[in-house]
């Protein structure tokens, strides 16, 4: 199998896939921003489609529940002229019967050009790309632990609206780094863009080993990661993960990491304060900071979409004929 | 087959002219072995009387003594789909293997006389290679009840062992060192904390850290061998830890032969050539359990080796098909078809400067003889004639089609591999020739 940054661009070095940040250059993030830029206003017509895909099919294929990443991507597909087919399908992970390569190649059979695929193992999407015919496109929305690069694509823009570039922003990430594949891109498109700083925030159990290797620091003291932070990213911490292994309880870690007014203070106070969704109230972010001014976390969401079209159009766009 | 070739174990053969490496005598030179009756009658010096009714011209090619494979698992009984005694036992004499350990978790479990009898009959009927299954420590490897060991070790058993499965309660673990201790049964262990292993997939790292994959800490291994150290400094027990991962456990196990404990070590090929980097991005032909661990981790394992604190290099052989590494990293299945590759990948790191030529065959020969108490993996005056014969100079590549096990996943698949196995001997019966090889072999061309 090839390497997955080799995997991700066609002969000529254009990117085909869309599977990882990593390894992604600079302008190859502007350049998604800057034509996600190009699609916002479209969203605002009256008739909000553009004839860009049209004639091409997308399978959404998602064997993970998802609310609004399935939805905005639909948005996308459709208002590129697309016909856009949602699949929510069950997946058994075992040796014996159907296999995720099956399923898509049995979709392929009816001759998909885009897959947009979630799935809960790491590198699901992968697997997915390394083994379809060349002209087949895919996009990674989300696998496992290890990537979401359209999520962060949709942060980074988010962030770059509110404040006009990357260069010298602190960027603090709080909760749980170990299962968050949002956290996992963020940092990779921060790190290419530029960010002064990313810290990472949150008790020794939810921050993964060696992450410094990512260019990121880390600490356990959520005021130090706040201090004079530019950018606030929440991460959401799933209650099924409450264990009582992982943090005490709900009440501690609330205590401790749940994002308040009050402890926002110690951040810039023109911070912006982001969440990839859906949001735990009073969990990981009191509901006082979620709906006030500061936070994004709606226009986020409104971001998807453009973002989405860009990512789709980038990839689709020098898509030859099939053979 | 020709004349010249040795058809029965009673004709005396005579193997000239090539390079003899012997570890356990010191002899690495040009020497003739002369064969009498499947047991080696003399080395070098010509034996009174004797007239070779057999010869094989082995210059340019290296006689050594057939390997011992302490880690192999062959698909039989409870995975035939995948791969069979007879299929692996023909991969592991083409690959010079003349003794096989096999761990006991097969299906069923390896923890009945007839079940370990039923496989040594089938691999003595194949031919190609002896077969030593290891009994189960525990009935069904459930870790609650001791198995039958005596009669286990009766039926012939060279060891017992738990395979991949951890004997999670102390007590039992604790009591089953005691009692394989009774009959100085060594007890093979996979030392692994359960819990700390987990449902981890690779070292516990930056790269766990970067695929986002669930991660196996070191000391998940390190756990296990200080409890199973603990156990065996009471018990009594001779104890084997097998396909060990990192350098503390290494030196752990380093320290425990200093002050005397019976214990040994081995390691498999794999660890010594990789580590966690090669996995890349999600190449399952790269998931092993354990896990590969770090670079330091796999400098450690090899320095382990040239200074024998680990005895032996086994190939933790796993036949699987290609379907098997078909899926996403988590779910694919672990392990590498190895048989084919252990000499060849053993001597490149002799090539590489990290083995001494000594050093590393007797990792594969007279050491792992020792640890399962056998007379083998020597070429001294009255052993078995259990040898191969070794081209340096044949280089091949791995394919699905090259490799002799119905295995087909291994990270070496269209790799360039240096020397070959061209013949394996029993008893001085040949049971391997390569058929490139038939010329040098003195058969008709």
């Amino acid at each position: 199998m090839k390497p997955l940054d080799q995997l991700q661009f066609d002969a000529n070095g254009k990117l085909k896939h869309f599977l990882t940040l990593s390894g992604l250059p600079k302008e190859t993030l502007l350049g998604i921003l800057d034509t996600a830029e190009s699609f916002v206003s479209f969203g605002k017509r009256e008739i909000k489609k553009i004839p860009l895909l049209r004639g091409k099919t997308i399978v959404n294929l998602f064997f993970e529940p998802s609310t609004r990443t399935r939805t905005t991507f639909e948005i996308a597909g459709k208002r590129l002229s697309a016909d856009v087919i949602n699949l929510n399908a069950a997946r058994i992970s075992t040796s014996k019967g159907e296999t995720i390569l099956d399923t898509v190649r049995t979709l392929q059979a009816m001759h998909t050009d885009l897959f947009v695929v979630r799935d809960s193992a790491s590198g699901a999407a992968h697997l997915i790309a390394a083994h379809l015919p060349a002209h087949v496109r895919v996009i990674n929305a989300g696998d496992g632990r290890h990537a979401h690069p359209t999520q962060a694509m949709l942060d980074m823009f988010t962030i770059r609206r509110s404040k006009g570039g990357f260069e010298g922003l602190t960027v603090a990430i709080i909760g749980d780094l170990l299962h968050s594949r949002v956290a996992r891109s963020q940092i990779h498109a921060l790190s290419a863009l530029g960010v002064g700083e990313i810290r990472v925030v949150g008790p020794r159990t939810l921050i993964p080993t060696e992450i410094e290797a990512m260019g990121v620091t880390a600490t356990g003291d959520l005021r130090a990661g706040l201090r004079g932070a530019d950018v606030v990213i929440v991460l959401r911490l799933q209650r099924e993960r409450m264990d009582g292994q992982l943090v005490p309880s709900e009440q501690e870690y609330f205590n401790r990491y749940g994002l308040t007014e009050e402890k926002l203070q110690h951040a810039k106070p023109d911070a912006m304060v982001m969440h990839p969704g859906p949001i735990n109230r009073g969990l990981e972010i009191s509901s006082a900071v979620a709906d006030g001014e500061r936070s994004v976390i709606l226009q986020q969401v409104t971001n998807g979409i453009a973002v989405r079209m860009s990512i789709m159009a980038t990839i689709m766009g020098g898509v030859e004929p099939r053979p | 087959m020709s004349a010249r070739m040795p058809a029965s174990a009673s004709a005396n053969l005579l193997i000239s002219g090539g390079r003899l490496i012997d570890p356990a005598h010191g002899i690495d030179a040009i020497h003739d072995v002369y064969v009498v009756a499947g047991k080696i009658a003399a080395v070098d010096a010509k034996p009174k009387a004797f007239r070779a009714a057999q010869q094989i011209d082995a210059r340019g090619l290296w006689v050594l003594p057939g390997l011992i494979d302490l880690c192999a698992r062959l698909g039989e009984p409870g995975a035939t789909d995948q791969a069979t005694i007879a299929s692996e036992t023909r991969a592991a004499a083409s690959g010079g293997i003349t003794r096989m350990v096999c761990p006991p978790d097969t299906f069923p479990v390896m923890d009945t006389p007839a079940m370990v009898r039923m496989v040594q009959d089938r691999a003595a009927a194949c031919g190609f290679t002896r077969v030593h299954p290891l009994g189960a420590l525990t009935a069904q490897l459930g870790g609650e009840r001791l198995a039958d060991m005596a009669l286990l070790m009766d039926a012939g058993c060279v060891g017992v062992s738990n395979g991949l499965q951890v004997v999670e309660n102390t007590l039992v673990m604790r009591r089953a060192m005691q009692y394989a201790a009774t009959y100085d049964l060594p007890v093979f262990v996979t030392p692994r904390d359960a819990r700390l292993h987990g449902n981890g997939v690779v070292h516990e790292g930056e790269i766990s850290t970067r695929l986002g994959l669930p991660a196996i800490p070191e000391a998940a291994e390190t756990v296990g061998v200080a409890r199973d150290l603990a156990l065996i400094e009471t018990s009594g027990a001779r104890a084997h830890f097998d396909l060990l991962s990192s350098g503390r456990a290494v030196e752990m196990i380093a320290e425990a032969k200093a002050r005397g404990l019976p214990v040994t070590a081995s390691v498999a090929i794999h660890h010594l050539h990789w580590n966690e980097r090669h996995i890349g991005t999600f190449d399952t032909q790269y998931k092993v359990f354990p896990p590969l661990r770090t670079e330091r981790d796999q400098r450690a394992l090899l320095r382990g080796v040239s200074e024998a604190n680990i005895g032996a290099i086994c190939s933790d052989h796993q036949p699987r098909d290609a379907d098997a590494k078909l899926a996403p990293f988590v779910e694919a299945a672990a392990g590498i078809a190895g048989v084919d590759t252990l000499l060849p990948m053993t001597l490149q790191l002799v090539e590489q400067g990290a083995l001494s030529m000594a050093t590393a065959i007797a990792a594969l020969t007279a050491h792992p003889a020792a640890i399962i108490g056998v007379d083998a993996g020597h070429l001294g005056v009255g052993a078995r004639a259990d040898l191969c014969l070794f081209d340096p100079a044949l280089a091949w590549v791995l394919t699905r089609n090259s490799m002799v096990s119905h295995g087909e996943n291994s990270p070496w698949l269209g790799h360039t591999m240096h020397g070959k196995v061209v013949a394996t001997m029993m008893d001085g019966k040949l049971v391997y020739r390569n058929e490139l090889c038939v010329t040098r072999l003195g058969g008709e061309a």
